[in-house]
């Protein structure tokens, strides 16, 4: 058993056993689902299938739906993409990255942000699916023999690197997702008692035993796994970053792009993470926990990855002027007093200055401050990405091709869509799945439990 | 062959480490530990191996950049070389750095779905396999110790069961199995 600092908050408050923590994840499973489960079901059912149809409307009708034209080709739908990928981060961060630094806090929340995760990264590769206009041929982004010649994918271009980046991570999340949670499933299956949730869980369990063999082999599975999910949670985001980055437009050819896109994400990432769970938390009454210290953990990366992201602009804003490129300082200019500076602004005020309050403990320890951060923080970024794409684009070399960018119903409800569905996963997640991850949560139990903490024998020697 | 299987529970982990420490210094063996979570420190004491799947992961993720370096140089360079720009692709070298990215993500990519492919085959644990665990209990909080007759020919049962009787079990179960 492992020991920590006695001035260390406890992890798991209470006193729980190893049975109350079984308990208290699998009584939502195993009960009704509340009222308020169907209501938010239901409305984010019915604004998934809103986006469901926009997406049939625009496969049926062409891209043009868009409020694209010929100056601004890129808008709402990357900037969508990424905000979605952006978001996607956090899971795995919180999964791999804090557990090669063998942080115990990330037990309580690693289960609901990897699901999170996997679902915002679903969202995330829809856009460049249906902005091909033929979503049927998206196996062409594969190298595949073809019938037009030997003609091959192009193995040099960003737009390539993605397909293989966004698809290795979504798969390689899964995977970990679901090894965390095979041994959950078995937990869940031995206490079922209806015959179709036996079977259903007994499926999905693979027949898991907690054999010693087979747990000595999990947690060697779960460190690789997190050892290569580390660099990818990195690597993912700079090659979306590359999208722009290896560009020549003025305002997206920035070396810095890669860094600052990834703090940019887990920045997002954890924003949603903190949305999600100050209301799961409440909802399925897992307070013990998922408590004050862990979002408090969590504000304090929003702000060190906060900082990262104002750093970042100030930096390019500083280096579009030094560089004395006077394309480059047009942009910028352009982006904070041109026509969008209003979104350049909204995105400067949520994620350069809301941040910096969680200097204050207080604050950072206020839940109900978090919650409205987190949301203020998802919105920023959502702009974050709008004033990169659309204000680069807007104004282009000659005058005469300026133009506004106007976005169409269609653009609109593909995107409200993608929130709705990715809360109709998610609202299944929390109804079916072990929203914790039982077994890693029962490992800290002795070592970060209040109860145990707080017992006498807690710091003898053995 | 007939045996007869033991089944011995706690409801403690470090109760079940102590009693499997007291049970193999007098020569028994242990044949499996259920329990609903890994318990640290107990495969030296019965005898697990550390797992060398690490090793796997990386062969995998050999076999992955290999694949992914023979693919884009037959691609990119001897099959259709591109000329962007004026640049053509005339050997792979020359223009490895665009091919990093793909070779990392594919590299990970083998690597990881390799590794847990081996993983669950190694441990037969596959969708509808049925369950193994000999009591519910054991994915909850409780952790069984299991000790087959037939691997301890030394003892009589009788002598099992004196030893057995000092770890400070909670139940014990016992089953003939053919």
């Amino acid at each position: 058993m492992q020991k920590e600092a006695a001035i260390r908050e406890p992890l798991i408050l209470g006193h729980k056993t190893y049975h109350d923590v079984t308990e208290d994840v699998c009584r939502p499973i195993e009960d009704k689902a509340p009222k308020m489960w169907y209501i938010l079901f239901g409305i984010a059912l019915i604004i998934g299938l809103y986006g469901v149809g926009c997406i049939m409307y625009l496969l049926g009708t062409g891209v043009g739906v868009w409020g694209l034209n010929k100056t601004i080709g890129w808008a709402w739908d990357i900037t969508n993409f990424v905000w979605w990928v952006g978001i996607g981060h956090a899971g795995t961060l919180i999964s791999a990255v804090l557990l090669l630094f063998r942080q115990k806090w990330r037990m309580a929340i690693n289960r609901s942000a990897e699901a999170m995760t996997i679902f915002a990264v679903f969202m995330a590769g829809l856009f460049p699916l249906i902005h091909m206009g033929r979503l049927w041929v998206g196996y062409w982004t594969l190298p595949l023999p073809n019938q037009f010649g030997s003609l091959w994918v192009n193995f040099n271009s960003p737009l390539l690197w993605d397909v293989f980046a966004i698809s290795t991570y979504l798969s390689v999340s899964l995977v970990f997702w679901y090894i965390g949670l095979i041994p959950d499933f078995a937990t869940i299956r031995d206490r079922a008692k209806k015959p179709v949730a036996k079977k259903m869980y007994s499926i999905l369990s693979f027949g898991w035993s907690g054999r010693a063999k087979h747990w000595n082999r999990f947690e060697l599975v779960s460190l690789v796994l997190a050892g290569l999910a580390t660099p990818l949670v990195f690597s993912v985001h700079s090659i979306v970053s590359f999208d722009f980055a290896t560009s020549v437009i003025p305002g997206w050819h920035t070396t810095i792009f890669p860094p600052y896109f990834v703090a940019g994400a887990v920045f997002s990432g954890f924003a949603m993470v903190q949305t999600l769970l100050l209301i799961m938390r409440k909802a399925m009454s897992l307070e013990a926990y998922i408590h004050t210290k862990h979002v408090e953990y969590m504000n304090i990366v929003i702000m060190v990855t906060g900082s990262i992201v104002g750093t970042a602009y100030i930096t390019e804003l500083f280096i579009s002027w030094y560089s004395g490129v006077e394309y480059e300082a047009y942009a910028f200019m352009n982006r904070a007093t041109g026509p969008y500076w209003w979104a350049y602004w909204a995105m400067m005020t949520c994620n350069v200055i809301s941040p910096q309050l969680m200097w204050f403990r207080k604050l950072r320890r206020s839940l109900m401050f978090t919650f409205f951060i987190s949301i203020v923080v998802n919105i920023g970024m959502w702009f974050e990405r709008y004033v990169i794409i659309v204000t680069s684009l807007h104004r282009d070399y000659i005058p005469a091709a300026w133009s506004m960018h106007y976005p169409s119903h269609i653009d609109i409800g593909v995107y409200i869509g993608t929130i709705g569905l990715f809360f109709v996963f998610f609202l299944l997640f929390a109804r079916y799945f072990p929203v914790l991850a039982l077994n890693e949560v029962k490992t800290i139990l002795k070592g970060s439990g209040q109860s145990y903490k707080e017992s006498p024998d807690y710091h003898k020697h053995h | 062959m007939s045996d007869k299987v033991i089944y011995v529970m706690f409801d403690d982990d470090e109760v079940l480490k102590d009693g499997a420490k007291k049970l193999v210094s007098k020569g028994i063996k242990i044949n499996e530990v259920f329990s609903p979570f890994p318990i640290h420190g107990i495969d030296p004491i019965i005898g697990v191996k550390q797992t060398r799947l690490g090793i796997m992961a990386f062969l995998y993720g050999l076999t992955g950049l290999t694949l992914a370096t023979i693919g884009m140089r037959y691609f990119m360079v001897v099959d259709w070389p591109m000329n962007i720009g004026g640049k053509p692709n005339f050997s792979y070298l020359q223009n490895i750095l665009a091919f990093i990215p793909i070779s990392f993500e594919f590299t990970v990519l083998c690597a990881a779905h390799g590794m847990a492919i081996t993983y669950l085959l190694l441990n037969k644990t596959l969708p509808g396999m049925p369950a193994q665990n000999p009591d519910p209990r054991t994915t909850d909080d409780k952790f069984v110790m299991e000790i087959r007759l037939s691997e301890n020919s030394s003892m009589t049962e009788a002598d099992l069961d004196a030893v057995i009787k000092e770890t400070g079990f909670i139940e014990i179960d016992k089953k003939d199995i053919k």
